[in-house]
């Protein structure tokens, strides 16, 4: 917890409900070498990460490190208190959405009863390209759980509780979508055969490196603990030049990988989870590039959000 | 000869003339368009009253009606465009989610399959879906010329509750009716084996269709209609919105 060398000065500090206008609790003598609280009450149910105080009852939320004195607030200072619902953490998020695809994708591939009929149980598929896939898809995910548990550094703890159905009801139901048809005793190789999947080999297995190395690169941006923003830029890893051309390169390298996937499979259902989650991504990536070019004045004019140029 | 200021105020006066012009022509057509298909439905409604008179049955309604509704059915996919370029302030998705419904209705129900023709749910639906969008259409033509007869105003906010079940069971009642012509041809079905690794199979999508009418029971009939569903879905046109 930082604290300033500042004379110390009492504030008197109400925070009120943002929607109704209760006066929740008063401060008369409240420091300003204190950081911005969280409202304590008995009840453990109104956890911190639930609590979102702000100046204004529409406006943003202010941040567990935004300090009294700085902000704009007289010797009275008025705040409002608004619920963000049951919270969960990104971490557990992230793990259980990651998990379902890798376990779901092994049961179609290791075809598990009552998925296709009885004289298929635990029997494996004739086609090499069928094994090759689901390593690849084994991988990813893989990839992901440990990442998620050893790379990443995220800046908010948690996310609205019913996050984790929606999330994990896209992740797992496509998962399994795309598992059923892959895994199929009447599933079609690609149609160009060993050149086709080759090629799809390749660019999944270059797009996974390069998503890692963006992954390391943006991690080591930020020191531990701390939740500072920077301007990424390119590293000595050839897999981040990409940086000069895209501000989410992550996203344009989650795209390959699914490309490749879809070309490696020659599978319907792939293909329109590589497009919704195109979709998706560029969402975030234009978010991203917007909140970089509000924040930092210098930053590179070269750079689109997710490909280069286009978008 | 005019200074910086003026020019301002010049450029100013142009582009409230331009947007004036284009909120005079936006209400202009769309004052047409509400007109039109306030005639449409009266067509069909009229029609569908006189054939029911002269022959004393509803078998071969459908058919004799079949051309006039799938045409005002399906130019109603204009409102979907209306809502994108901002002329209607209503939601893209919503209404898009309510058009494409009622065309599937239309289309893929109805009229791929002759069997189901002529069963008493069609005639249901229809009958609910022109008085619905009668008034639904002189509604907003009347608020269009701002002059909006009270009874109008009181049909459009009350009818829907009995209308709306109606609807619902017409419909649910068709789609159930068609199941087994469906089964039995196979029709807008994909098996496998093909090279795109993909199947689809119409019954089952059609049973998932009528069960995803549920979780609209409760929702009503006003601009903030909260559905228990988090997105769009069938079974959401509530009837008149």
């Amino acid at each position: 917890m930082k604290i300033n060398k500042l004379p110390v000065v009492f504030f008197e500090v109400e925070i009120l409900d943002a929607k109704t206008k209760d006066k929740l609790c008063f401060l008369d003598k409240y420091c300003n070498c204190f950081l911005v609280f969280h409202v304590f009450v008995s009840d453990p149910q109104w956890y911190p990460a639930r609590q979102s105080i702000r100046l204004d009852p529409k406006g943003k939320s202010l941040k567990d490190e935004d300090v009294l004195q700085h902000l704009p607030v007289g010797t009275t200072a008025t705040f409002y208190f608004r619920d963000l619902g049951a919270q969960i953490s990104w971490v557990t998020v992230f793990l259980t959405e990651y998990a379902g695809p890798l376990l779901i994708y092994l049961m179609f591939y290791f075809r598990v009863p009552f998925i296709y009929a009885p004289k298929y149980d635990f029997t494996t598929s004739k086609h090499w390209v069928v094994h090759l896939a689901c390593m690849c898809h084994s991988f990813h995910y893989v990839k992901r759980l440990l990442e998620t548990l050893f790379v990443h550094r995220f800046s908010h703890g948690t996310m609205p509780l019913r996050n984790i159905f929606k999330n994990c009801t896209y992740y797992w139901g496509f998962a399994a979508w795309m598992a059923y048809y892959i895994n199929h005793p009447l599933y079609t190789p690609p149609t160009y055969g060993e050149q086709q999947i080759r090629l799809a080999l390749t660019v999944f297995l270059f797009c996974q490196i390069g998503n890692f190395s963006i992954h390391i690169a943006l991690r080591n941006l930020r020191p531990p603990g701390s939740k500072t923003r920077k301007i990424p830029y390119p590293t000595k890893n050839p897999f981040t030049w990409i940086f000069l051309l895209v501000s989410c390169p992550n996203y344009t390298y989650e795209l390959g990988s699914w490309l490749g996937f879809t070309l490696m499979t020659q599978c319907l259902p792939v293909a329109a989870f590589t497009l919704v989650g195109f979709i998706q991504m560029t969402v975030w990536a234009k978010g991203k590039h917007r909140s970089y070019l509000k924040e930092f004045r210098d930053y590179p004019t070269l750079r689109s959000p997710i490909l280069p140029f286009i978008l | 000869m005019a200074s910086g200021e003026e020019d301002g105020t010049v450029e100013e006066k142009e582009t409230n003339n331009k947007k004036r012009t284009k909120g005079a022509i936006a209400t202009a057509w769309l004052t047409f368009y509400n007109i039109a298909m306030t005639a449409g439905w009266l067509v069909l409604a009229v029609a569908m009253v006189r054939y029911y008179l002269q022959k004393g049955t509803h078998k071969g309604l459908y058919r004799n009606i079949a051309r006039t509704l799938k045409f005002f059915q399906t130019f109603a996919l204009l409102e979907v465009g209306h809502c994108a370029i901002g002329i209607v302030r209503t939601s893209v998705i919503v209404t898009g989610v309510q058009v494409c419904s009622r065309i599937f209705m239309v289309w893929f129900v109805t009229n791929s399959i002759r069997q189901i023709q002529n069963e008493e749910s069609v005639i249901l639906f229809v009958v609910v879906w022109t008085i619905t969008e009668i008034t639904r259409y002189s509604f907003y033509t009347f608020n269009l010329l701002n002059h909006l007869p009270y009874f109008i105003k009181w049909a459009r906010y009350n009818m829907f509750i009995v209308m709306y079940p109606l609807g619902v069971i017409g419909e649910l009642l068709t789609i159930h009716a068609s199941l087994p012509y469906v089964r039995r041809s196979g029709m807008y079905s994909l098996r496998l084996p093909n090279k795109y690794n993909v199947s689809f199979d119409y019954y089952y999508f059609l049973i998932i269709v009528m069960l995803s009418y549920i979780p609209c029971k409760h929702s009503t009939h006003n601009k903030t209609s909260t559905c228990m569903l988090p997105f769009p879905h069938w079974g959401c046109h509530v009837s008149g919105v």
